[in-house]
């Protein structure tokens, strides 16, 4: 297997040089002049100039690239000018919020979609079925702004069960000692059980709204999966040896129908990441995603680049994970690239 | 990893996603630090701890007022509705002690027992050094040093330890009030220059990340895009010692949940809601809502003169009469905002600015007007906006389109990103559009130099040009500085009237900043700069 995943790496190389000259030629195409944006609401043209040629973006194209891969060589991404800070800082400070809501909002989708999507199997056509084909079809056509809009002012603000939005944590709280960056984690770590109560309470509504988005690919698809497999010969085979319906369903059935449903959940990962800009926004989240929006927004090229080539290296790492889970799961699967 | 093993892992797993019961260790210091601390949100933070850094965001500047002091600043009034408002003539000491001006200098007395907050004292050549960087670094404060006549370091002169001696330049009536804007804070020069490098010779790096002032308060914590942390700085002598200890500012992109926050009493103040929603808080009367006019602030339709059909006069003052101001009032801003337009006819000019034009909406004079000038089919053209403040923008823009294409006027609306608006502003080319100007200074002459002058700023973006006018704002920028009064409210008044005469931009209304706060939050003031002044603010 090793000799996969150093196989399966080395085919990203290239992929990944790819990323790296399209998102430096995609941000020099921004309409935007972020000197003339960070000069101020009061810049002379010459003021503009002293801080193009501070920025570096005086220089020629094919120079700026040279020093951009140059930096990048050394680990240095450059800095952002929209929040004042090192690209690799804020990524490694922010990418744990948003994967930890991502995952945590993957986890409630899942809790949900598969039970459903297994009942609505075992029993086609019959009230539960018909349940889970109205919920995910309205999870997925509602779009993620919107129900982080609607869960707030009914949990928020009309009850007063939710926390305030603002963010990872209460006001009041400080942050737990860096170990992994997940709140929920690391305040365990220190034994810190108010903080984990905390950062719990503000990662309901948000990784709630994630979860409902996710809810239809997820469960149809561990629905038609679950129904093809039970329609096979040795799930009959069983049914007739007169083993309990459970461990046909779950132990037999489900095992076996599990190769597509992790695929889904490979693409739902990465579709979450994507929705998770918008929610980030509403729930006033410190993530990568809002992060990189904002950087958009003010034609702020360094964290663009870092954040597009974060997110190539994560999908390349999550389809090789989700290429040895295959393996993992299904031994009739073995990839030789 | 075997797959048997793997698959029973998952199972345990989808079985047991029942989330570990937190272990209950709480703790109740946590109350009484509410009571301390002030809680306020706004859609965007600083990029900058320093407003001499480059391309440092007005969220930054409110850090720079609030963590450094100047050697000056304003005493405050109280405006009839009872605002605390900045008093523009009438400064207030705040690092100096002794404020002695000559006929071409002024000299300063230090406070004696001034400290920065890491302890040491602050001397004259802090200051020196404080302002020589203020004049150096380029950029934004040094663009804005320059409009009060300082812009080289032979210009500050330490006298001895305790005293320093600004020369001016030129009479400037400017000088004096540009010593006492956010720019010319003081730092703690030895501190500063210990991180300093020979790439960064004034630490900007530090500064960027680090207060070194000597102000009221300290940045304790800086989360960017996310969070704010300050906390009193009880060394300050600058002024009465500030009620807050803590100040939490946490950004919230979202202007719903900023509303929401407020009025489910979790946040202490918000300052930038859309004018609905302020006028909507106002009725409820669960919070103290005040608004107060942006001090030397328009927001206006402009046009560029330079080219056809906006270069003939006639068809600017079609489109004068043409714009549907009193909908703009009521629809798009609720009524928040001082009206730029429809002064009576025999109003009488005033020195002053801003103050309203006597349009008003009258579509058929318009049609009339166009047709004089050669367009009774009226043309088409474009009408851009700054995205970036689309909430007003939009509803502006789509108001004036409609009651434009009444007179023949068909307009496309060009919507332009936030990044890339000032460069098109730069560029000089768009036929019409929306802007906003206000100045920090508070003077008439102040806001035509820049909107109006020949020496084409990027903000006369009209492209302008009047031989006429620019005499007058000269003749009145030296009137000022030599005190001669008559002369000035001749020329003041003659540039207004010329302006309004000419029409290359058309005002539509003062905008208000509005702040909203719980009950028991007090001691808001407004400053030219428009930010919080944390150090009068008290709750409870």
């Amino acid at each position: 297997m090793l000799r996969m995943i150093a196989k399966r790496m080395l085919i990203a190389v290239p992929s990944l040089v790819g990323v790296v000259i399209v998102s430096f030629l995609l941000t020099r195409a921004l309409p935007g002049d972020p000197a003339a944006y960070f000069a101020g609401p009061a810049a002379t043209k010459e003021a503009i100039e002293q801080i193009r040629a501070k920025l570096g973006l005086d220089k020629p194209l094919y120079l700026q690239f040279i020093r951009y891969v140059g930096d990048l060589a050394r680990g240095d991404l450059g800095d952002s000018l929209t929040t004042g800070q090192p690209v690799a800082h804020e990524i490694k400070t922010r990418l744990p919020a948003s994967a930890e809501l991502t995952l945590l909002g993957l986890i409630v989708s899942m809790a949900i979609a598969v039970p459903l999507g297994i009942v609505a199997a075992t029993r086609p056509n019959s009230l539960v079925d018909h349940l889970c084909r109205v919920i995910s079809t309205a999870g997925v056509s509602l779009p993620v702004f919107f129900t982080g809009l609607i869960l707030i002012y009914v949990f928020y603000y009309l009850l007063g069960w939710a926390p305030a939005p603002l963010g990872r944590l209460d006001v009041f709280f400080s942050p737990p000692p860096h170990v992994t960056g997940f709140y929920l984690i690391d305040s365990l770590i220190a034994g810190e059980g108010e903080v984990f109560a905390a950062s719990l309470k503000q990662l309901v509504l948000p990784a709630l709204t994630l979860g409902i988005f996710a809810l239809a690919p997820i469960a149809r698809m561990t629905r038609a999966s679950m129904l093809a497999v039970l329609a096979s010969d040795f799930v009959r085979t069983a049914r007739a040896s007169g083993l309990a319906p459970l461990t046909v369903v779950v132990t037999y059935a489900f095992r076996n129908a599990m190769l597509p449903v992790v695929t889904t959940l490979g693409m739902v990962f990465s579709f979450l990441l994507g929705a998770n800009v918008l929610v980030e926004k509403v729930f006033a989240w410190p993530g990568i995603g809002s992060f990189a929006v904002e950087a958009l927004i003010a034609s702020d090229f360094a964290p663009l680049q870092g954040f597009v080539l974060t997110m190539a290296v994560m999908y390349v790492a999550l389809n090789l994970l989700i290429d040895v889970l295959y393996g993992v799961i299904d031994p009739r699967v073995r990839l030789e690239a | 990893m075997k797959r048997r093993e793997f698959l029973k892992s998952v199972t345990a797993l989808a079985a047991g996603s029942v989330l570990p019961a937190a272990p209950a260790v709480w703790s109740t210091a946590k109350a009484q630090s509410r009571q301390e601390t002030l809680l306020i949100v706004s859609e965007s933070g600083p990029n900058n701890l320093d407003i001499h850094g480059v391309g440092t965001n007005v969220p930054g500047y409110e850090v720079s007022w609030n963590c450094y002091d100047r050697l000056i600043s304003h005493e405050m009034k109280t405006l009839p509705n009872g605002t605390q408002y900045y008093e523009r003539d009438k400064f207030k000491l705040e690092l100096a002690d002794d404020m002695n001006i000559g006929d071409m200098s002024v000299t300063f007395k230090l406070k004696k027992n001034a400290v920065f907050q890491d302890g040491t004292p602050v001397t004259a050549k802090d200051v020196k050094w404080s302002l020589d960087r203020a004049v150096t670094v380029g950029g934004f404060p040094t663009f804005q040093m320059g409009a009060g006549s300082l812009t080289k370091p032979e210009q500050f002169v330490v006298v001895d330890d305790n005293t320093i001696r600004v020369d001016f330049l030129r009479k400037d009536r400017l000088t004096l009030p540009d010593l006492a804007v956010i720019v010319p804070a003081i730092y703690n020069s030895e501190l500063v220059k210990k991180h300093a490098s020979e790439k960064d010779p004034w630490g900007l790096e530090y500064a960027k990340q680090n207060t070194a002032g000597s102000g009221a308060y300290r940045v304790v914590s800086w989360n960017a895009g996310s969070e704010v942390i300050l906390e009193r700085n009880d060394k300050w002598i600058g002024g009465p010692p500030p009620k807050v200890r803590r100040i939490v500012w946490r950004m919230v992109p979202s202007a719903g949940n900023r509303r929401a926050l407020l009025e489910r009493g979790d946040a202490d103040i918000s300052y930038d809601l859309p004018n609905k929603d302020f006028v909507e808080l106002k009725d409820s009367g669960k919070l103290a809502i005040v608004s107060t006019p942006y001090s030397n602030g328009i927001q206006y339709i402009g046009m560029n003169v330079k080219t056809p059909p906006f270069d003939n006069l006639k068809v600017r003052q079609a489109v004068a009469y043409a714009i549907p101001y009193q909908k703009i009032m009521d629809a798009v801003l609720f009524g928040l905002a001082a009206p730029m337009f429809g002064a009576a006819a025999d109003a009488p000019t005033v020195a002053a600015w801003p103050q309203p034009h006597k349009y008003n909406t009258d579509i058929a004079k318009a049609k009339a007007l166009l047709a004089e000038a050669g367009y009774p089919n009226g043309f088409e053209t474009t009408l851009s906006f700054d995205l970036g403040f689309a909430g007003v923008n939009e509803p502006l823009c789509v108001l004036t389109q409609e009651s434009l294409a009444q007179i023949g006027i068909k307009c496309t609306i060009n919507k332009i990103p936030g990044a890339t608006w000032r460069t098109e502003l730069n560029k000089k080319v768009l036929p019409l559009y929306t802007n906003v100007f206000s100045g920090w200074l508070d003077y008439p002459e102040y806001f035509f130099i820049w909107c109006y002058h020949g020496k084409n700023s990027i903000f006369n973006t009209m492209s302008y040009q009047s031989k006429e006018l620019d005499a007058l704002i000269d003749g009145a920028v030296t009137a000022a500085a030599e005190g001669d009064k008559a002369a000035y409210e001749k020329d003041v008044k003659g540039f207004v009237d010329l302006a309004y005469a000419d029409m290359p931009r058309i005002p539509l209304y003062q905008p208000f900043v509005n702040v909203a706060m719980q009950k028991n939050v007090s001691g808001y003031q407004y400053w030219f700069h428009r930010r919080l002044d944390y150090r009068a603010l008290v709750k409870g």
